[in-house]
């Protein structure tokens, strides 16, 4: 492992890694600050750029856009109450009323200093645990990942749907569907192509994101651009207040950050819980912890209210990669993004990937330390310039995405039909959106597709066609068990919310 | 039951889920693996049938949390531009090039979007484009074909 970890070091220590992990944090910072952008679409953005380097680098911006994109969401809870990422609406409860009473700058170091300190120590519990969790994963047969696949489809729709299961499932499926076109892997065979040679390869990762989420988020702006529900909120930006944490508040801190990032980690390691779950988990322990007096400070500005949930968002984001790195499943939306990045690159993540690829595995383990301290340096002294960014006119703004969308289909294919493609697939998911039909859902199962389809054809094959892998081996069957109850969980609910309205 | 969009939604998702899993049969696969216990269609059916249960299901089960649009409040038609404008661009991109056709994508946007700062507008469009391919193409080697570009011989 003392390998490992000097091979990470020496590769995120170079001069263009700690360049990308700048600029990466700059940039996630900018976008993660503008509401309804967040590190998916942050992240959706930069693939074009990565293209030009090599793997370890290009993720290690990305990686770097991540964490800047979650800790510029929660600039934007503080100031505007309008948070730019789910995984910070815990953050607005205390951060915005905070920043009402004047103590925005504060608000904003506190948030920034629990989020390097969620961060780091979830980067040290991701040091120990990924390489033991690997070595587990090794055990895992075709039945088990197949069963575990279904289980992180299932477990994201549940957490990212709002009481819209069903609809959450629809999008799991069609994310599936859209992932089968093409040619089958196998036997070469075209599906769904409708003799449309441009669709013999399938559809790229790279447009479905960008359609679903950089395109469809600048869409549904301009299309909510006079719903008053939706509204930008003025924020006055000329009095943030001293951005000092006074010796209590420091005190206050150093109880909530270890608690917090323990629970950020342990739920961001889960497929499918994510930063959102983490913070909101995070700021109701909170609540029951502390005392009388603190508790009736909870949402008119309680330090522990703020710190808890930015401690737990941040350690979730670390979390979230140990099962992309050691299983090859993304445990969020935005994880699934990174995932499908890396296998451009020609890169498989799963239990060997620390064997095969240390330099990549490590690397990005180092550069979360790095991300971190990079953000703190770089976001503490600039919060009052860098929070002007919310007053980007959307005229300038959507042309943009849409530009920088386009263009990361157009250097990748030179071919119209892919950016029609585009379009179409933008202006449905624009729709959906209207009607809260969730997108994570739908990118996670693009990207497991081919391998949720390899891993069943494995399991078919090697028991003759028989069902019976789904329950012969006990983890198998404790998956699949896991999943059943998620999904009968849910539709139960959805049958007692008739009886009951 | 109540009909509301998020229904007719699902039951258009529902004649989608039908119409895929009737091109899954047709998917043609070997002779020699018609009968194979896994071949090229064997997934997509299973996926048509997942289609049809869920989307059934959301069909006949009720709505609790039914969503209303208002859709008086939406802007369709600056929209319904932006969409329009977008398509033009892909249509032009690889015949004209990248460098014109990007700026006057991104001028007309700002335009159709209500911006009338014209010197911000174009800082934004013609310069900017510039800096940006000069960054791909220059700095990161990314190959943009550029007819346009090479017929007043900036691009070799």
């Amino acid at each position: 492992m003392i390998e490992g970890i000097l091979i990470g070091f020496t590769t995120a220590l170079t001069f263009q890694n700690i360049l990308m992990v700048m600029v990466g944090c700059f940039f996630g910072t900018i976008i993660g600050m503008l509401p309804g952008l967040g590190p998916m679409t942050a992240i959706a953005l930069m693939i074009p750029i990565t293209y030009g380097f090599d793997p370890a680098t290009g993720l290690i911006l990305m990686a770097g856009v991540y964490y800047g994109a979650v800790f510029g969401g929660s600039t934007s809870s503080i100031l505007l109450n309008a948070p730019g990422v789910p995984g910070t609406v815990a953050t607005s409860f205390d951060g915005y009323p905070m920043a009402q009473q004047g103590k925005a700058g504060k608000a904003l170091a506190i948030a920034a200093w629990s989020s390097f300190a969620g961060g780091t120590l979830s980067a040290i519990y991701l040091l120990f645990m990924a390489p033991s969790l690997s070595k587990v994963s090794l055990s895992f047969r075709s039945p088990d990942y197949f069963a575990l696949m279904i289980l992180g489809l299932t477990a994201i729709a549940a957490f990212s749907s709002k009481g819209q299961f069903l609809k959450a499932m629809m999008m799991v499926v069609l994310g599936l569907m859209l992932a089968s076109v093409g040619q089958d892997s196998l036997s070469d065979i075209t599906r769904f192509t409708f003799n449309n040679m441009n669709l013999t390869d399938g559809i790229s990762f790279v447009l479905v994101v960008m359609a679903t989420f950089a395109m469809s988020e600048a869409l549904t702006i301009i299309l909510k651009r006079n719903d008053p529900t939706s509204a930008a909120k003025q924020v006055s930006l000329t009095e943030l207040g001293s951005i000092k944490i006074n010796k209590e508040e420091r005190t206050k801190m150093y109880k909530t950050i270890p608690r917090s990032s323990v629970i950020g980690f342990l739920i961001g390691v889960l497929p499918g819980a994510g930063a959102t779950i983490a913070s909101f988990l995070a700021y109701g322990m909170e609540r029951n912890v502390v005392n009388d007096e603190e508790k009736e400070k909870f949402g008119k500005g309680s330090v522990n209210g703020l710190s808890a949930p930015e401690t737990a968002n941040n350690a979730a984001c670390s979390g979230s990669f140990v099962p992309m790195l050691t299983l090859g499943i993304p445990g969020s939306g935005t994880t699934a993004v990174m995932l499908g990045a890396l296998l451009g690159f020609g890169v498989q993540p799963g239990p060997r990937l620390y064997m095969t690829n240390p330099e990549i595995f490590w690397s990005i383990i180092m550069s979360m330390y790095i991300g971190m301290v990079i953000l703190l340096i770089l976001n503490l002294p600039l919060i009052p310039y860098i929070a002007r960014i919310l007053a980007v006119p959307k005229n300038y703004l959507i042309p943009l995405i849409l530009f920088f969308s386009i263009t990361g289909i157009y250097v990748m294919s030179f071919n119209n039909f892919d950016i029609y493609l585009m379009i179409g697939i933008a202006v449905v998911a624009t729709f959906m959106r209207l009607y809260d039909f969730p997108m994570p859902p739908l990118i996670l199962a693009f990207v497991l597709g081919g391998l949720m389809e390899e891993n069943l054809r494995r399991s078919l094959l090697l028991s003759n066609g028989s069902w019976e892998f789904l329950w012969d081996r006990t983890l198998t069957a404790c998956i699949l068990l896991t999943t059943i109850l998620i999904v009968v969980w849910h539709i139960y609910k959805t049958m007692f919310k008739k009886t009951k309205v | 039951m109540n009909i509301n969009t998020t229904k007719v939604i699902s039951l258009l998702f529902f004649i989608f889920s039908a119409f895929y899993l009737y091109t899954a049969y047709q998917i043609q696969v070997f002779a020699f693996d018609e009968n194979a216990p896994f071949n090229a269609r064997t997934f997509p059916i299973y996926l048509g049938y997942t289609g049809l249960f869920f989307s059934g299901l959301k069909i006949i089960l009720p709505d609790p949390n039914t969503i209303k649009v208002q859709h008086k409040t939406l802007e369709y038609k600056k929209t319904a531009i932006l969409i329009v404008i977008a398509i033009i661009y892909g249509a032009t991109i690889l015949k004209v090039g990248y460098f014109l056709t990007t700026s006057l994508f991104l001028f007309s946007s700002y335009y159709f979007l209500g911006e009338r700062r014209w010197v911000l507008m174009f800082l934004l469009s013609f310069p900017f484009v510039a800096a940006f391919m000069y960054l791909l193409h220059g700095v990161l080697d990314i190959y943009l074909r550029d007819p346009f570009l090479k017929l007043v011989g900036v691009m070799g």
